[in-house]
């Protein structure tokens, strides 16, 4: 062994981070640019043309309002998507098994494709927020909360985007859970309305949606307003970070749709 | 030191396959050993539980001093593995291949870089280090493997026909590359389709079929063993009746060829001093099959008869 184990296992960890950064930067056109326009097509569409109509929303401008929405639903999608096609592209031209037959430890393997993930929801999380300031102003109210939230939220779709890749057998079954689950969950999450605006029940309903909690959490972030507890937010998306771990390690543990 | 050692090694697939009955089998440190058998035997099955790629159903297997189920980390460690299917990313740079491979090995960067260097060279790949693997031609692809295999210098080397596809004089470049790793101390098992292959390079063999081992000794011993080998000559002139030579074993092919089979007991010299008396010229002559390739084929029929 040239060095300890634990100095192997970081630089296996850099390792895969790199490669993960290195290619959603070498097919920008594919990863970077498109939630660029789509956000600015929502800015132009929902927060100028038919916001200028609706008037203000929970005290701020409606454009103002659902800007740190926009923002997470961009973090969100991206940090899912990249670990998905990444992953399960890695499955599906065999290179997953460079990793496999290497002595990297499932958790650094998890860690590594994560934290890509995240990178990428970060990268193009700032993208869309320098695309927003053309639209809008951001006065941050809490740089910690608009930071944590958004890294935490980007942790865990990138969780959730590697036991979809796990589990996928083609490139269709990456994109039935972005489509059916994601996106609905995503639209409903509070991105472009308060939840205070519907009846009782559907309330209650929405409530049941941890997308709201990362939407409303970060809005409070930045502009200080939002529909629910700011640490019950903080506690659904640390509680579902820790089972989408275990879950995914138990799942590499047990190869699931990796070894034979 | 034995560099693998696999005790009673069983796999059965989820259909109900039963891959590996009971394999047992060892390799010396700084061996060069084949692996043989038909498509199907268990070669790929065992190379895939070694490596970590197939979970076996029972079985005990350890690489070095490391074992694959209490210190898997460390047996990984020692292994290098050419798959026979291209496995890497295809998008990715030939150099960014091998530097990510060594990464996952816990090679520091600049370690990594060197070695890549060194083995692009070495293969002559260097000119495309900057290139997308996609792009390299199949001889360059195989090379690629190689390279992988090796950037974080392994001690066991593990080949899953290596030469598929490749033409002869690349083959044999990669023969030559192989014999001078095996002679710098790294231990090298093979597995061909090529006996020929397998005949030049490994001193120790082992025959699986249907998944067991039927034969396991040194190379000498093996070849020593086939009694019967079958010689084709061309012959200067053509020969119109065999009648003079019948008490040979022979075959007229054409005219020109014939076909003779001699025990091991016999002697060219007297074959050719016969051939002489009967006026018949010989002009060149060769094996009709391997010899390797021939005992393997009798190994493989006759395990197929006892079962």
């Amino acid at each position: 062994m040239r060095v300890a184990r634990h100095q192997q296992h970081w630089i296996a960890f850099s390792t895969i981070v790199t490669r993960e950064i290195r290619r959603f930067l070498r097919i920008w056109a594919q990863t970077l640019l498109p939630p660029a326009i789509t956000m600015t097509l929502y800015f132009i569409i929902f927060g100028n043309l038919i916001g200028a109509r609706i008037g203000e929303m929970g005290g701020f401008s409606y454009i103002e309002y659902i800007a740190p929405g926009i923002i997470m639903m961009a973090v969100i999608n991206n940090a899912y998507a990249n670990v998905a096609s990444s992953f399960f592209s890695a499955k599906f031209q065999n290179h997953i098994e460079e990793l496999i037959v290497a002595p990297v430890p499932n958790y650094v393997i998890l860690a590594g494709y994560v934290a890509g993930g995240t990178a990428r929801g970060l990268f193009v999380g700032l993208i869309v927020t320098l695309v927003a300031l053309f639209f809008t102003q951001l006065p941050v109210q809490n740089l910690f909360i608009t930071f944590s939230v958004v890294l935490l939220s980007a942790i865990l779709f990138a969780l959730g985007g590697f036991i979809n890749a796990i589990y996928a057998r083609s490139f269709d079954e990456i994109s039935i859970i972005p489509t059916f689950i994601l996106t609905p969950l995503t639209y409903l999450g509070g991105v472009f309305y308060s939840i205070s605006l519907l009846p009782d029940f559907w309330q209650h309903v929405s409530m049941l949606n941890p997308v709201l909690y990362m939407v409303n959490a970060f809005r409070y972030g930045l502009l200080g307003a939002s529909d629910v507890n700011l640490w019950l937010a903080f506690g659904i998306i640390v509680l579902f970070i820790a089972a989408l771990s275990w879950f995914a390690l138990h799942l590499l543990d047990k190869g699931t749709g990796l070894r034979k | 030191m034995k560099a693998l050692s696999i005790q009673q090694l069983h796999k059965t697939y989820k259909n109900g396959f039963e891959a590996l009955n009971d394999v047992n089998l060892e390799v010396e440190q700084g061996d060069f050993f084949a692996l043989l058998g038909p498509n199907g035997a268990g070669k790929s099955t065992t190379i895939g539980i070694i490596t970590s790629l197939v979970t076996k159903t029972s079985g005990r297997i350890q690489v070095f001093d490391a074992d694959l189920d209490t210190d898997r980390e460390l047996a990984k460690s020692y292994i290098g593995l050419v798959p026979q299917e291209f496995n890497f990313n295809g998008f990715e740079q030939v150099k960014h291949i091998l530097i990510t491979q060594a990464g996952y090995y816990g090679v520091p960067a600049k370690e990594a870089e060197t070695h890549a260097d060194e083995l692009l060279k070495k293969l002559g790949l260097w000119d495309k280090r900057h290139s997308s693997a996609r792009a390299l031609s199949g001889g360059m692809k195989r090379r690629l493997m190689i390279a992988r295999a090796l950037v974080h210098q392994p001690k066991l080397l593990i080949l899953d026909e290596p030469t598929a596809g490749v033409d002869i004089e690349l083959r044999r470049s990669m023969w030559t590359f192989l014999r001078d790793i095996n002679r710098q101390g790294t231990t090298i098992i093979l597995t061909t389709h090529y006996l020929e292959e397998a005949e030049n390079l490994c001193r120790n063999i082992a025959i699986i079929d249907k998944g067991q081992i039927i034969e396991n000794t040194d190379m000498k011993s093996l070849l020593n063993r086939l009694d019967r080998e079958t010689f084709v000559l061309d012959l200067k002139q053509p020969l119109a009746d065999l009648s003079a030579i019948a008490d040979l074993c022979c075959h007229q092919i054409d005219s020109t060829t014939l076909e003779i089979e001699l025990c091991r007991s016999e002697s060219l010299n007297s074959l050719f001093n016969r051939l002489s008396e009967c006026g018949i010229e010989v002009a060149s002559m060769k094996n009709k099959a391997n010899r390797l390739e021939e005992l393997f084929l009798t190994l493989v029929e006759s395990s197929e008869t006892q079962q």
